[in-house]
């Protein structure tokens, strides 16, 4: 399979991702959307990486992990946060910053 | 020393007078603020005989001379020096208002001595004589326009010097507003003439005169016209007048000084020293001698049914003065500045005296309330008599021969100017019945009870101290006049002061009578070399008959003046009933003010309201500024609608971006 | 047979990524992005990359999901309303404008994705890369990786270290009760020194939303009071609180 397919893939996942965050309300769901999008850029890396030989993609999309992990404990600390000031779950009702 | 530097010293002296009263006023002692002045201008005096002297000793015609301090304003197309020109008519005036002012100052040490305002007065004073100086000392045009302005800022100050008291701050005020109507027609007429001249300093301006104006060309009578609405405004002449009968609220002394003797003559002098442009605008000189005629009759006329008499000696003021406009306008430049010095003297002198009655009568100014003061104030009255007699035009007093000098040259004139001739002895004769009017109902008949009171050695002092205007009760703290009131048959030196100014009212006339002596002609001959009407000779018949109807018409103006106020005052009564509508228009100053009022006036005052409500409201406030704001605020809140604080929105516009970087960068490809 | 494991494994990352955006209910959302990242677990060992689809089931599908499960467990979608009932609130009226503007601009990300990596321009992408030689240090191997984590790219992982042990800090910040079970705690001012020395009429927000008097009275009755429960003396109390509120607010 020439790269093109993985990377097409990789595209569908990304535009798939920033649907769902423009989309949705819960701020779970809208998280786990960026996770996608973090994910098809993942796939990307390795694809490219497949297609020059050396490791840098591989290393990088490990970064990437990281960096999701350590967005996601903050981002569901937060949320439980939130839960316990007994506010709504919502990105809509979450707007102190209108103005 | 040369004769220019005593010119510069001349205006030192009251400029340090001014200046050390003005900053020391605080620690002088006691009065020491009116001797400080009385020397300054004293002294001042003494420069102006040195400069006299000085410049006799120079030969005839170079008796012009100019002296520069410094480069004072140079710029393009102007150059104008800090420089005085002392020449033969300079000197005159000099001498005129240094001398009076000296006797002024004097009169004043007295009258103004337990006024909390001392030294504050003498300040002004002293600043208002500075200031003459220089518009009279002036070598080019725009010293002379500064001294004009100055002397208009002292006339203010002076005026309004009693400032609590609002009728003065409303005379200081229009005196102001007037003076300021004509320094901009001075200064509009110094452009036209700089327009062609090229030259602000005199002695240029004068010798380009001829060269660059043909007579009667539009420019030059343009300018002249303009330089006479700064005369008329300083002079007050009709119809810029109306400053100068409230421009008695001011303090006696400062009416005799400024509104006598020195301030109005401005005007005078303005257009003997602008003589050269003048006689190559014979229109601006026909258009002077009117309006000085009609000034004349109007102010006698006026004076007729005056009842306060300041303000009689002030409407004579004006009719005198419109001799001397009538004459400097038709050339007789010898004749008028003779009056102009012979009239300093009497009216300074009739002022003090009323000065003094007013003092005697503790701050009461009206006709209607002054009787028989004969007995309890005989120096008083004998200065009201020799001003009197002078002002009407009595031989051997100074008024007749300088009187009669205008109207015979003005008779020599001919054609429509016999009109004024006849207009002007007309004048005369109202001028003997008004004067003695005020001087028979003032000391003559029973004495009324300020009178007795002074004759039994007491000096009548008012119960609560009233404004002579309006009658409402005053103060006598600052800006309010003293307690005391000080005449002249008590206070040493304002008999010293009379006595000097009787003096001259007497024998001034001396120097100029016809046929016999000519010494003010001779003497201002240099300033006048090149002038065409300054030499002209004289009729021997019409000189006679001027000379004597002169003085029928004046005795026998006193004559009718005697019968009716001292013999006969019913006569008054029935003249005034039977000619109710010309006594009417006379009491009521022939309805200048309200003609001014509606004209001028009114239409700014409507014009400001209108600009502070509609104008400023809704164009500037709505439009100018509403407008800018609401487009800001607008401009605001469209951006701020941007921040909604939703999170998905922000999201959106995020992949929106990107998706534009990409399509950019795809099209880059 | 790769392109079929290929296309089996992408249609697997498509499934899931689309489940994740249009289930409803959370944790199928969960579970649809597990099954996502198991597919793309296939697809990196398709690319060679063995430790990293690894490293992608253990980490990111086994821990990183686990943890979702939890949240998802503890909050699920609880709308609260705001009168305090559990009502299921009604579509927003521009939900549907949200979800069109959405999927186009998505849409227009996509094609423009696509045209960019499979258009004509791309000369560069090509079909064989690397050969496959097995061996400890081959590409994609664990070895490999170590190798090029601790040479090349140290500072990389020192920092990507760092920066989970600040998350782990975070999260934990985020996440603690303050001072006891009593919730209302929370929303009580804290009094800082600061508030103590505050001079009047400095024009911060307190004064100027509750008025001068009541905001130094307040503070300082505050005070007071925990000065006067520990003190435990009457008179003294109340003599310096009139005198506080008499040097405070002198009538309002």
């Amino acid at each position: 399979m020439s790269i093109a397919w993985y990377l097409a893939v990789s595209a569908i996942v990304f535009c798939t991702g920033a649907f769902g965050v423009m989309t949705r309300r819960n701020p779970l769901v809208v998280l786990l959307c960026l996770e996608l999008m973090l994910n098809g850029a993942n796939l990307s890396l390795i694809a490219f990486s497949r297609m020059w030989g050396n490791g840098d993609g591989q290393i990088l999309a490990i970064i990437v992990m990281t960096v999701a992990a350590c967005e996601v404990c903050i981002g569901l600390g937060m949320i439980v946060a939130i839960h316990r000031r007994r506010l709504p779950i919502d990105v809509d009702e979450l707007r102190e910053l209108q103005g | 020393m040369s004769t220019t530097t005593f010119g510069w010293l001349v205006l030192a002296f009251p400029l340090l007078g001014t200046i050390v009263i003005g900053a020391c006023f605080e620690k002088l002692p006691g009065r020491s603020a009116g001797w400080i002045g009385t020397a300054a201008i004293g002294l001042a005096f003494v420069a102006a005989l040195a400069t006299l002297i000085s410049l006799q000793g120079h030969a005839s015609d170079h008796r012009q001379l100019s002296s520069s301090l410094w480069n004072y304003a140079s710029t393009a197309g102007i150059d104008a020096q800090m420089s005085i020109l002392v020449d033969p008519l300079s000197v005159f005036m000099i001498l005129v208002v240094t001398g009076i002012s000296t006797t002024i100052h004097l009169y004043s040490v007295a009258y103004m001595d337990k006024d909390r305002g001392f030294a504050r007065y003498f300040a002004y004073l002293n600043f208002f004589v500075f200031s003459m100086l220089l518009l009279v000392l002036a070598g080019n045009f725009l010293l002379l326009i500064v001294g004009w302005a100055f002397v208009g800022a002292a006339s203010y100050l002076l005026i309004s010097f009693w400032y609590r008291r609002t009728t003065a701050t409303t005379a200081g005020i229009k005196a102001f507003v007037i003076n300021v109507v004509g320094d901009v027609g001075l200064v509009l007429g110094t452009y036209f003439l700089f327009k062609h001249t090229g030259t602000l300093d005199f002695l240029e301006a004068f010798k380009a005169a001829p060269n660059v104006f043909s007579s009667g060309e539009a420019d030059v009578t343009a300018g002249c016209l303009l330089l006479l609405v700064g005369a008329f405004a300083k002079s007050a002449q009709i119809p810029l007048h109306t400053w100068l009968p409230d421009a008695m609220e001011g303090p006696t002394p400062v009416s005799a000084l400024i509104h006598a003797a020195t301030m109005v003559t401005a005007g005078v002098y303005l257009i003997a020293r602008m003589h050269p442009f003048f006689e190559l605008a014979p229109a601006a000189q026909d258009t002077g001698a009117v309006i000085g005629c009609a000034t004349l009759v109007i102010a006698a006329t006026i004076a007729l049914a005056q009842t306060d008499i300041k303000r009689v000696i002030a409407y004579s003021t004006m009719s005198q003065i419109g001799y001397m406009i009538m004459g400097v306008s038709i050339g007789a430049y010898a004749a008028g500045m003779f009056h102009l010095m012979t009239h300093a003297f009497f009216k300074a002198l009739l002022f003090m005296g009323a000065g003094s009655i007013i003092g005697a009568m503790g701050g009461e100014q009206s006709l209607d309330k002054m009787k028989g003061f004969k007995r309890a104030m005989p120096f008083t009255f004998a200065c009201f008599v020799i001003g009197g007699l002078a002002l009407s035009g009595i031989p051997p007093f100074s008024g007749f021969f300088s009187k009669d000098e205008i109207l015979l040259v003005t008779g020599e004139r001919g054609g429509w100017h016999w009109a004024l001739y006849v207009l002007g002895y007309a004048g005369a004769f109202m001028t003997a019945i008004y004067t003695f009017r005020m001087i028979f109902r003032a000391f003559y008949g029973d004495p009324v009870q300020e009178a007795r009171e002074l004759e039994g050695g007491h000096l009548h002092h008012a119960a609560e101290p009233t404004n002579p205007a309006t009658g409402e009760v005053e103060d006598t703290d600052v800006g309010f006049p003293g307690p005391t009131h000080a005449i002249a048959e008590r206070a040493l030196p304002m008999r010293v002061a009379m006595s000097i100014l009787a003096i001259g009212a007497i024998g001034a006339g001396l120097v100029q009578i016809p046929e016999v002596d000519d010494v003010i002609t001779k003497f201002l001959e240099p300033s006048f070399a090149g002038s065409a009407l300054y030499t002209v000779h004289t009729r021997n018949g019409l000189l006679w008959f001027g000379l004597i109807l002169g003085t029928v018409l004046g005795l026998s103006g006193i004559a009718i003046a005697y019968r009716i106020w001292v013999k006969q005052p019913s006569i008054a009564v029935t003249a005034r009933a039977r000619l109710e509508p010309l006594y009417t228009l006379f009491v009521n100053k022939w309805y200048f003010d309200e003609l001014i009022d509606t004209l001028v006036v009114k239409p700014a005052a409507a014009a400001g309201r209108f600009a502070s409500t509609t104008f400023e409201r809704v164009f500037v406030d709505g439009a100018i500024v509403g407008g800018a704001t609401s487009l800001v605020r607008a401009g605001s809140a469209s951006v701020r609608a941007i921040q909604t604080g939703l999170l998905r929105y922000y999201a959106a516009l995020v992949v929106l971006g990107v998706a534009a970087l990409g399509l950019y960068f795809l099209l880059q490809t | 047979m790769s392109s079929l494991l290929f296309f089996m494994a992408a249609t697997g990352v498509i499934a899931g990524a689309i489940g994740v955006v249009t289930l409803s209910n959370p944790f199928y959302s969960v579970l649809a992005l597990v099954g996502h990242l198991l597919s793309l677990a296939v697809l990196f060992l398709l690319l060679r990359a063995e430790f990293v689809a690894a490293a992608q089931v253990v980490v990111y599908a086994g821990a990183v999901m686990v943890l979702y499960v939890f949240v998802v467990a503890y909050v699920g979608d609880e709308e609260q309303a705001l009168d305090g009932g559990l009502t299921r609130r009604p579509r927003a009226r521009s939900a549907d404008g949200r979800k069109l503007s959405g999927a186009l601009f998505a849409g227009a990300l996509l094609v423009e994705l696509l045209i960019a990596l499979l258009g004509s321009g791309l000369k560069a992408v090509e079909g064989a890369g690397a050969p496959y030689a097995p061996g400890p240090r081959t590409f994609g191997t664990p070895a490999y990786i170590g190798n090029l984590l601790l040479t090349r790219f140290l500072l990389v992982f020192e920092a990507a270290s760092l920066m989970l042990l600040i998350a782990a800090v975070g999260g934990v910040v985020l996440a603690r009760r303050r001072g006891g079970l009593d919730e209302e705690e929370d929303d009580r001012d804290r009094l800082t020194p600061l508030d103590i020395l505050r001079p009047r009429g400095t024009g911060t927000m307190v004064e100027g939303v509750e008025g001068l008097a009541l905001a130094h009275a307040r503070g300082a009755g505050d005070l007071q009071e925990d000065n006067h429960s520990r003190a435990g003396g009457h008179a003294a109390g109340h003599t310096q609180r009139a005198h506080d509120t008499q040097a405070s607010g002198g009538g309002w």
